[in-house]
């Protein structure tokens, strides 16, 4: 067997031909659109990852060629890898639907709701998950988990409220890092991601936890508060670094670069992993040679306001007045208080306290 | 041509005769109807002794709410300047302080908060918008004022009194006396 066997697999019938060992997910990934189940703990670039927030549920109607008996439960799709001639139904069961509604709800359990404190707004798989689900709300009427504060560095700001033990950091910090510090204590409901002793997230890459985090339970520190992720504006830049590809998105506002991450594809997954000094520490556009505006899909609140293939007209004014600018009745930046030039939100390390605009 | 309704009158272009030169009877006409205005109800007030009466869905100047303790509810979540249509509303948001926490409901707060009100278009979408509660159009106008930069709205001139040290000015601005 020279050439790898290739099984054929439908999805929402629609068919495609994949290699063995491919997941039922992968396989609807490859199809793309609607197809794909969500997933919230799955990340293909991590080996080990999934089975665990259970978003990905998918019923199999038909096993394989050999065994067409359907599968007696739902299964998590990111762990079940296709057989050939499986027959597999996504979003055209009611069953699957319901199910994952299900699971959302649960998953919003002991989340705290906090969106609009939270920076992961806008951008929080969980958020679209919920929303795509119609679950928005939460009926629970409970206590919801707490937890003692945990510092983690000047970097990264972890809220464990929010977490939802995907386990994506973990398998981070133990693959793409050289040591990892922080992991799982405690089993059940009272498990946490913690270090042990109390102890800064510092070592190179280990930025990378908060792009893989679907939640906003670890976020950027050094971005923390400063804007809404709907409000900057979302570049492809690079530059030469020795550890990384440097390959990253910026989130600018005018010239301000306020934050940088990784280039996130289509299923929000980083394209390339990137170092903590690209991440953390060049926040001058000079650092970066900019590439050009990122795509944002249309359905996301981050496209607000940013205009396609829009022609911008010319400035006609100056031509009929005969060179002569315009006279402005009220120049809005010397009456404002937000945007002083003064106050560069970007370079302050960490939030943003009243000291620092009072100060000036 | 045949007219399309039968209201249509053809216009008489007979030169006037002499009693129809001196218009008195059309001046008397015009002068009683003039004379019966005096007997109708006046649709004028006196602006600023009388006031008209709001609807109560009437959408006029912000305010920023506080709640029962005096911590200001905004978070600064962006949700309010999304949602102009107008572009009016800006914000710069700040992490609260542990000295703070009397001040400021959640941990993150607007710490410049700004309404342009020469932009704003009244359409109340940011009180829509709002999942906190924080903003709400009331019941008053945004007074006429000389100077453009005067409508430039910060959070000092939007923020409702304290209930805590300022019972009386809080109860005015939510119009419960």
């Amino acid at each position: 067997m020279s050439e790898q066997q290739l099984f054929k697999v439908t999805i929402d019938n629609i068919t495609i031909e994949v290699p063995a060992g491919t997941s039922i997910l992968e396989a609807a990934r490859k199809i793309g659109g609607e197809v794909a189940p969500p997933a919230m703990c799955f990340y293909s670039k991590l080996k080990g990852s999934g089975g665990k927030c259970r978003t990905c549920l998918v019923e199999v109607s038909k096993g394989s060629e050999k065994d067409p008996r359907p599968m007696p439960k739902l299964v998590a799709s990111c762990r079940t890898t296709v057989m050939d001639g499986m027959e597999v139904k996504n979003i055209t069961s009611p069953k699957v639907v319901d199910a994952r509604a299900g699971v959302v709800e649960f998953l919003l359990l002991n989340h705290p709701l906090d969106c609009p404190i939270c920076d992961q707004a806008g951008e929080c798989h969980l958020q679209d998950l919920s929303y795509e689900h119609g679950k928005e709300g939460t009926r629970y009427e409970f206590q919801r988990r707490k937890f003692k504060k945990h510092d983690l560095g000047p970097y990264i700001q972890l809220h464990m409220t929010r977490c939802i033990m995907c386990f994506r950091c973990v398998y981070t910090a133990n693959q793409v890092t050289d040591s990892r510090v922080h992991g799982v204590l405690d089993r059940g409901d009272h498990a946490e991601i913690a270090t042990y002793i109390e102890k800064s997230l510092d070592n190179d890459f280990i930025g990378n936890v908060i792009d893989v985090c679907p939640v906003g339970a670890l976020t950027d520190k050094t971005f923390r508060f400063k804007n809404r992720v709907w409000f900057l504006k979302p570049m492809d830049a690079h530059r030469d670094c020795p550890k990384c590809s440097g390959k990253v998105t910026l989130w600018n506002r005018g010239e301000e670069v306020f934050r940088v991450t990784a280039r996130k594809d289509e299923w929000g997954e980083v394209e390339d992993w990137i170092c903590n000094e690209c991440r953390f520490e060049k926040k001058n556009s000079s650092d970066w040679v900019i590439e050009g505006p990122r795509e944002i899909s249309r359905h996301s609140v981050i496209s607000q306001g940013h205009y396609v293939n829009t022609v911008k007209p010319t400035e006609t004014f100056l031509a009929v007045n005969d060179g002569r600018a315009p006279h402005l009745l009220l120049d809005i930046h010397s009456e404002s208080d937000v945007n002083k030039p003064e106050i560069e939100l970007s370079l302050i390390n960490g939030p943003a306290h009243s000291n620092n605009f009072n100060s000036k | 041509m045949q007219a399309l309704t039968n209201r249509a009158k053809q216009v008489d272009r007979a030169p006037m005769t002499f009693i129809e030169q001196l218009y008195l009877w059309n001046i008397v006409k015009g002068m009683a109807i003039t004379f019966m205005h005096m007997f109708k109800k006046q649709p004028t007030i006196r602006y600023p002794e009388q006031k008209r009466e709001f609807s109560p869905v009437f959408r006029g100047l912000h305010v920023l709410n506080r709640d029962e303790e005096g911590k200001e509810r905004c978070t600064a979540c962006g949700l309010c300047a999304v949602a102009c249509p107008a572009e009016a509303i800006t914000m710069e948001a700040a992490e609260r302080l542990e000295s703070e926490e009397h001040l400021y409901r959640e941990e993150k707060y607007a710490a410049k908060y700004e309404i342009n009100m020469l932009r704003c278009i009244y359409c109340g979408l940011c009180e829509e918008a709002c999942p906190k509660d924080a903003i709400y159009l009331s019941e008053t106008f945004t007074p006429a004022d000389f100077n453009r930069k005067n409508f430039i709205y910060k959070k000092t001139d939007l923020l409702i009194p304290n209930p805590t040290t300022d019972a009386q000015g809080f109860a005015a601005a939510k119009g419960l006396n």
